[in-house]
């Protein structure tokens, strides 16, 4: 249904190698978590995901088409910040997307459709767990709340794909746990094809039902940017074993950075 | 004992020393103005009191022997005319552009440019042209405004919707929104109270040109009467008209800072996070 294919997908910025030949093929419903070292090219995934960047070279096709190359809703994102809209309350933060699907000239709903986008914003701001919040503007609520709403306006839409950029990147470690229980749980619900970038190596397993792990296969000291990144290891996560997360840890939090210093000084 | 920059004054200390300086100017004029009416009663520089208010009941409270207006309300109303008009106008169409060129790469790629050069034009440099096509009537002193305010509030808005975090028209565009009602949705709203902002700031410069064209052409007007009885040395006139045109300036600006806090009351709180 929502299957996502690169194929020798390669982004290059003049002479500065970004991503080189990266193949992927990605099924519906699978959660797919993103790590790697800084400057490695997740970010430039991601925005190629979302259709802000097009390849240099290579093809992103959903579904056998070709990917268009700007944002639409197809795709849902939450970023690390940012996400929501800080004039509009919670319930029309959520209701905005269905607004704009329904009336194209003056993005606004009235009467009785806008009971029924309020009652179904209601529902799924009950499902994230804010609907004690509905009135309030964003800069009332706390980090995790705010992600929450950003979560409920991405899923309104009924994405095929749901893009994560560090959603939980700046959140207090006891609300991150909850975060990602809320966030399997819609997963397991809706069964969208989620990309999920991160920093955090356990967030990536315990979340992930398949690994990519970003990284330069080769590093001129000389050119840095000669060589750019690809997916270096993919895994299915359901059977990882400890050594293996082990030896990806070491390598990518220890390894490559240290390559990269070695390189730069 | 604290550091000085760390002392701070509590309620009341801070009211009274607030009031200290205008005390002090009003008790120095009246020190200055006895000093000099003693030497020579006839003195017109700093008149005293007495005669300022009888100025004052003279200009506003008496129709005038030639018109028989009562000036001082005449004169408030054509200049406020023509401020709210320019102002007005300005803020309109600086809205417009400001969230055109904001927003859409291909304006902002043909007017950007135009719109910085017209800026730097000064606007008192092209009032004899004003004055020449549009003629000595009101329509010369309202362009003179809106020429004078408008580019800097297109510039101003222009960098406030290049603040909007991309991430924000990033999701809007994930949320299905067109270009059109990313505009009205999302960037109109969130520019409106900085448009505010821009007006009150560019507040100050509209007084002066308004001021500055009344003083060359007008028959009516608080800058026209100021610049007029001048040729008679009555500051007794004078002195009340500043600090009148001063009090309408200063509650325009109050006026403006409550409609942006009734009307935009999520812009208060941000402003607050940011400080």
């Amino acid at each position: 249904m929502s299957k996502i294919e690169f194929i020798n997908v390669w982004k290059e910025y003049g002479p500065v190698v970004v991503l080189e030949n990266l193949s992927l093929s990605v099924d519906t419903g699978e959660f797919c978590t993103v790590v790697g070292a800084s400057g490695c090219g997740k970010t430039t995934f991601l925005r190629m995901l979302l259709g802000e960047e097009r390849p240099s070279r290579g093809q992103i096709q959903l579904d056998g088409e070709q990917l268009r190359d700007e944002p639409g809703p197809d795709r849902g994102v939450v970023f690390q910040r940012y996400s929501v809209f800080p004039h509009l309350t919670v319930v029309q933060n959520v209701m905005l997307g269905l607004e704009l699907q329904a009336a194209p000239l003056s993005g606004r709903l009235f009467g009785a459709a806008r009971s029924r986008a309020r009652e179904l914003a209601r529902e799924m701001l009950d499902s994230v767990g804010l609907s004690h919040a509905l009135d309030r503007y964003p800069s009332e609520l706390s980090g995790g709340m705010q992600q929450r709403l950003a979560l409920a306006q991405a899923l309104i839409m009924k994405p095929r794909i749901l893009l994560l950029d560090e959603p939980f990147g700046a959140l207090d470690p006891g609300i991150r746990t909850d975060m990602h229980k809320l966030v399997l749980q819609l997963w397991q619900q809706t069964g969208l094809t989620v990309f999920m970038i991160t920093h955090d190596l356990h967030e990536a397993f315990y979340l992930g039902s398949r690994l990519l792990v970003f990284d330069k296969p080769r590093i001129d000291p000389q050119a840095l940017q000669a060589y750019g990144a690809t997916i270096t290891y993919d895994l299915p996560l359901a059977n990882t074993d400890k050594d293996t997360m082990e030896g990806i840890r070491q390598h990518v939090e220890e390894d490559v950075p240290r390559a990269l210093e070695a390189a730069a000084n | 004992m604290k550091r000085l920059l760390n002392q701070r004054p509590g309620r009341v200390p801070r009211a009274l020393l607030g009031m200290l300086p205008f005390v002090l100017l009003l008790l120095i004029y009246m020190a200055a103005s006895d000093a000099r009416l003693a030497e020579n009663p006839d003195d017109k520089l700093l008149p005293s009191f007495s005669s300022i208010g009888a100025a004052i009941d003279r200009m506003a409270f008496e129709p005038s022997k030639r018109s028989g207006d009562y000036l001082l309300w005449t004169d408030t109303g054509a200049s406020l005319k023509r401020l709210a008009l320019g102002v007005g106008i300005s803020a309109v169409v600086a809205l417009v552009f400001g969230v055109l060129l904001g927003i859409i790469p291909y304006i902002n790629a043909g007017m950007s440019p135009f719109v910085s050069a017209i800026s730097m034009i000064p606007p008192m440099a092209i009032l004899p042209m004003l004055f020449i096509v549009f003629g000595l009537g009101e329509l010369s002193k309202v362009v003179l405004i809106v020429i004078g305010i408008t580019p800097f509030i297109i510039r101003d808005l222009q960098q406030r919707v290049h603040e909007l975090p991309a991430e924000q028209i990033i999701k809007a565009q994930t949320l299905g929104g067109s270009t059109w009602q990313l505009i009205i949705r999302v960037v109109l709203p969130q520019v409106l109270p900085r448009l505010i902002d821009a007006v009150r700031l560019s507040l100050g410069a509209a007084w002066l040109f308004l001021i500055a064209a009344e003083a060359i052409a007008a028959t009516d007007g608080l800058g026209y009467r100021i610049f007029l009885v001048r040729r008679y040395l009555a500051m007794d006139v004078i002195l009340p008209y500043v600090i009148w045109i001063t009090l309408l300036a200063f509650l325009t600006d109050l006026s403006l800072r409550s409609l942006s806090r009734l009307a935009f009351p999520w812009f208060q709180n941000k402003t607050a996070d940011s400080t």
